[in-house]
């Protein structure tokens, strides 16, 4: 029953208004599914999905027509990893941010898509530069579970949440090492008891209906219940005595431990990914990402043979930090050359508000093809890194991130190539729906525009 | 050789002056040393050079299309068309497909100061213990096995850089001006014959940091501290000049007061931190009050509002593409900061202060030039340059120098493998005074810090 009276509701928030046939000619279109791009292609979307892509498809007389010409027509970026949405300003303006809860007192359990505002000016900016989704993680504070994340859209409605509870986040390098009291031993140990306090619990949970489950249904198939409101809490869930973990963080960890909640691990020195690796052997059933990975490249023969996916920051190329000695721009490269599924994301880096950057990183990978010794990647495969990659890396490959037909269409046009900076977004539709691109910014622009000196103070202009 | 022998001959000059003033009744004064730490850097042997076809933005807004440039005895020698003469058995470079600009210089680093890695042993960029302490100097705190130099030469063509102290300080301290140069010691990378700056600071940051430090806690009480540090000033300025008028007895040196002595002499330029236009116009009536001259403002996010008045009165921003809202003082930047202030008539600089942005200035003037263009300003790229090299050489008083390709400057010169406002492109060849700095297809030319030796991924391409 609860099921089914959620699921109602994931399906009434995620219904489109206003959709139509929408179609797209005589554009650049880039897919994104890592195919280079078709000039004089055609896109066509209606009810919130896309219907085709490509040369030559087929259109209703009745469509609306967005004349592309001398324009690229890509789906929307999806922001790789992040914490849009969850601060308004980062430093010293206390209420606007929700990444992290230093003094709380829980972790696993924590679940951001409460705390996500979609009226944060962060969104529209990002909107208006070509984002159409993110991949949005909460930050550790007192332990190595910083707890669950989400996947937003960044439309222009009240209506954020793609998949809630998509996945927990935890932290296994140099932050993991702090947070849990000073060392990567005491974080691996902290690790294992918490799946050990989990697996106790287990026994109250609902049984794993199918291994398949977890893929690309999130509206339909939300992959966890709220551990808030699960009989796992009940009365009936006995816990042995020696436990670190309170009940919700435990119950939390569940999902994840079945394997039914994707775990991204944070790590970045290659002896830590490959404790992750050997995780992934020792806890078979966990569905692992790694997010991170700087010296992946040193490793990445077993990275691609674990076949876990990786959610790097493309624009690490400094020993920042003792952890990221082997950073270079090649490491995106050298990882996907030697077969790891790669994707871009924004950890290490500026991830409540720059999550634009991404097309710009993107690009510099490309560019990197042109420099001796260096290995960069075509630009259908930079285009798919910030697009369907990251969909794909949490089970939403078969929903998001591309033009394929029958993906969300979140479709951006673009008065030029997406990867150079010297293009600007013209059009941005989510689900279907046409998106203002109006900000802040540009109404602050359009009010200093022009400083001759009026009849009016400038606080009259708007 | 020449520039060294000036800066003799100046000395003499200053000794011959003392020894012919008429025999005073008091002692004469002795003269201070103004540079107790004077660079020993020397410019490393060039071949004479020619680069044949290459599109040659000049830096000052100019543009040759099939250009020669010829580099001889560490200046540029020639720039012009496909007649240019050029002399007998120059080193021949094919610069077809490809652009030369003059060398990037960024006037707001922290490179050395805050160097990577970025733990606790290496943050020598704030001495945050007292808001004024104009008495230290950024160049005895700059680490030159920074690994950050390398990649600012390498991925982003910086060939001159001005290291800041930080912002906790209203008074942050000296700032030093550093050719882009390997060297075993600060003084071998310092700008020969650069003057020194002077970094201040209002707004957030030094209330912040000394608000439960005994003050200021407030705006207001910024200014204040200001305002009263620049009167003791003025009256060790007072002091200090009659005694090298009159002799006598040597007043006592303070080193804090000999920079502000410095500044109000024109000879230290002023690097003032402010984000607010509200706050920027106050600054300015203080500097008018204190009697000296602000140079730069830096981070300049509101400077838009009052890009008139900056016009007006000759003051440069140094400003990013589009950083915004990361704390409150910058929750008002638009993405065409840059250019409306350019537009205004005023000196307009994109700059950095930051280890990653450093490497892709180019890259975020490409924003800037774009914003602009899409808000109706169209300007030639060969003239956004000058955001990136004469405007920044002017604010760091090294234009007569540096900051353009004309005959007789310093040949501070990159060779780009493309179009450089191009996400695709990066650095080739990086001459610095003539000497071959930097070449992407020789491993041979490409710098290591001593801290990278025996480190994972070793003279990588990074």
């Amino acid at each position: 029953m609860i099921r089914s009276a959620l699921t109602a509701l994931l399906l009434a928030a995620a219904a489109p208004l206003g959709a139509q046939t929408v179609v797209f000619t005589g554009g650049t279109v880039a897919l994104g599914d890592g195919s280079e791009p078709i000039p004089g292609g055609t896109v066509v979307i209606r009810d919130g999905r896309v219907v085709g892509a490509g040369v030559g498809i087929p259109f209703p007389r009745d469509a609306e027509v967005i004349d592309a010409r001398g324009k690229w027509v890509t789906p929307g970026i999806i922001a790789g990893f992040s914490r849009l949405g969850l601060s308004e300003v980062d430093l010293s303006a206390e209420g606007t941010t929700d990444d992290k809860a230093q003094n709380g007192p829980f972790s696993a359990a924590i679940d951001v898509a409460p705390a996500i505002n979609p009226l944060t000016t962060t969104i529209p900016v990002n909107r208006a530069d070509g984002v159409t989704r993110a991949i949005v993680a909460p930050n550790v504070a007192r332990s190595i579970f910083a707890g669950q994340g989400a996947v937003i859209d960044l439309g222009a409605d009240m209506d954020p949440i793609t998949a809630r509870r998509r996945f927990q986040f935890v932290e296994l390098g140099e932050t993991g090492a702090a947070t849990a009291g000073g060392s990567r031993a005491s974080a691996h140990v902290l690790f294992r008891n918490a799946l050990r306090e989990a697996s106790e619990l287990q026994r109250f949970a609902v049984a794993v209906s199918s291994g398949g489950d977890v893929e690309d249904r999130p509206e339909r198939d939300p992959i966890v219940r709220d551990p808030n409101e699960s009989r796992l809490v009940g009365p009936n869930a006995r816990r042995s005595e020696d436990v670190l973990l309170t009940r919700f963080d435990a119950a939390a960890l569940v999902p994840v431990l079945q394997g039914r909640q994707y775990l991204l691990v944070h790590v970045e020195r290659a002896s830590d990914i490959l404790q992750v690796i050997r995780l992934k052997r020792e806890f078979p059933s966990l569905k692992l990402v790694i997010v991170g990975a700087t010296e992946g490249w040193t490793v990445a023969d077993r990275i691609a043979a674990s076949g876990i996916p990786v959610i790097a920051s493309a624009a690490n190329d400094l020993p920042s930090n003792f952890e990221q000695l082997a950073a270079t721009w090649s490491n995106v490269g050298r990882m996907r050359n030697a077969g790891v599924k790669v994707s871009i994301g924004m950890i290490d880096d500026n991830d409540t508000r720059y999550l634009f950057n991404q097309r710009q990183y993107a690009g510099n990978l490309v560019g990197l093809q042109k420099v001796p010794g260096a290995t960069g990647v075509s630009w259908g495969e930079a285009m798919a890194m910030i697009t369907s990659a990251p969909a794909e890396a949490i089970g939403l490959g078969g929903q998001l991130g591309s033009l394929r037909s029958g993906k969300r269409a979140d479709v951006v046009v673009w008065s030029g190539d997406p990867l150079e900076m010297t293009s600007n977004v013209d059009a941005v539709w989510i689900d279907g729906v046409r998106q203002p691109l109006e900000t802040r910014q540009t109404k602050l622009r359009d009010r200093y525009r022009d400083l001759t000196p009026n009849t009016l103070p400038e606080a009259y202009r708007r | 050789m020449k520039r060294r022998g000036a800066g003799i001959a100046v000395a003499a000059a200053l000794l011959a002056a003392c020894a012919n003033s008429p025999p005073p009744k008091k002692a004469a004064a002795i003269p201070v040393n103004e540079d107790p730490f004077p660079s020993t850097y020397r410019a490393y042997p060039g071949a004479p050079t020619v680069i044949r076809g290459a599109t040659i933005y000049d830096g000052e807004g100019g543009q040759i299309d099939n250009g020669t440039i010829v580099l001889a005895d560490g200046a540029i020698a020639a720039v012009g068309g496909p007649d240019t003469p050029v002399p007998a058995g120059a080193v021949e470079v094919d610069g077809r497909g490809k652009w030369v600009t003059p060398g990037i210089i960024d006037v707001h680093s922290h490179l050395g100061d805050y160097p990577s890695p970025g733990v606790e042993s290496h943050s020598d960029g704030n001495e945050a213990t007292a808001p004024a302490r104009p008495d230290v100097w950024a160049e005895h705190s700059v680490w030159p096995q920074d690994p950050g130099f390398s990649r600012a030469l390498a991925n982003g063509g910086v060939t001159a850089l001005q290291v800041l102290p930080g912002s906790a300080n209203l008074f942050g301290g000296r700032s030093v001006t550093l050719k882009n140069v390997p060297a075993r010691t600060v003084q071998g990378m310092k700008f020969p014959g650069a003057p020194y700056g002077l970094k201040m600071a209002c707004g957030e940051n030094p209330k912040r940091v000394y608000g439960n430090k005994g003050g200021p806690s407030t705006r207001m009480g910024n200014i204040a501290t200001t305002r009263a540090t620049w009167m003791k000033a003025a009256t060790y300025k007072r002091k200090w000049d009659k005694y090298e008028r009159d002799g006598g007895d040597m007043p006592e040196r303070d080193l804090a007061m000999d920079t502000l002595r410095g500044v109000l002499a024109g000879k230290i330029l002023v690097h003032n931190h402010c984000y607010r236009a509200d706050e920027m116009a106050i600054m300015i009536d203080l500097s008018r009050e204190a009697g000296y001259k602000i140079g730069t403002f830096h981070h300049a996010v509101e400077s838009y509002k009052i890009a008139d008045l900056l016009a007006k009165e000759g003051i440069c921003s140094a400003m990013w593409a589009d950083w915004w809202g990361f704390k409150l003082e910058s929750y008002d930047g638009i993405k065409e900061n840059i250019p409306f202030v350019d537009k205004a008539g005023a000196c307009a600089i994109v700059h950095s202060d930051d280890p990653n942005g450093i490497q892709r200035l180019n890259q975020e003037a490409a924003k800037a030039l774009a914003d602009g263009r899409r808000a109706g300003y169209n300007i030639s790229d060969a003239y956004a340059w000058r955001w990136l090299a004469i405007n920044p050489a002017r604010a760091l008083g090294i234009a007569d120098k540096t900051g353009s390709l004309k005959a007789g400057k310093m040949a501070d010169v990159v060779l780009w493998n493309g179009n450089p406002f191009s996400t695709y492109t990066r650095p080739d060849r990086v001459w610095i005074d003539g000497a071959l700095m930097y070449d992407a297809a020789n491993p041979r030319l490409r710098p290591v810090s001593d801290f990278e030796l025996g480190q994972p991924g070793e003279g990588d391409v990074k």
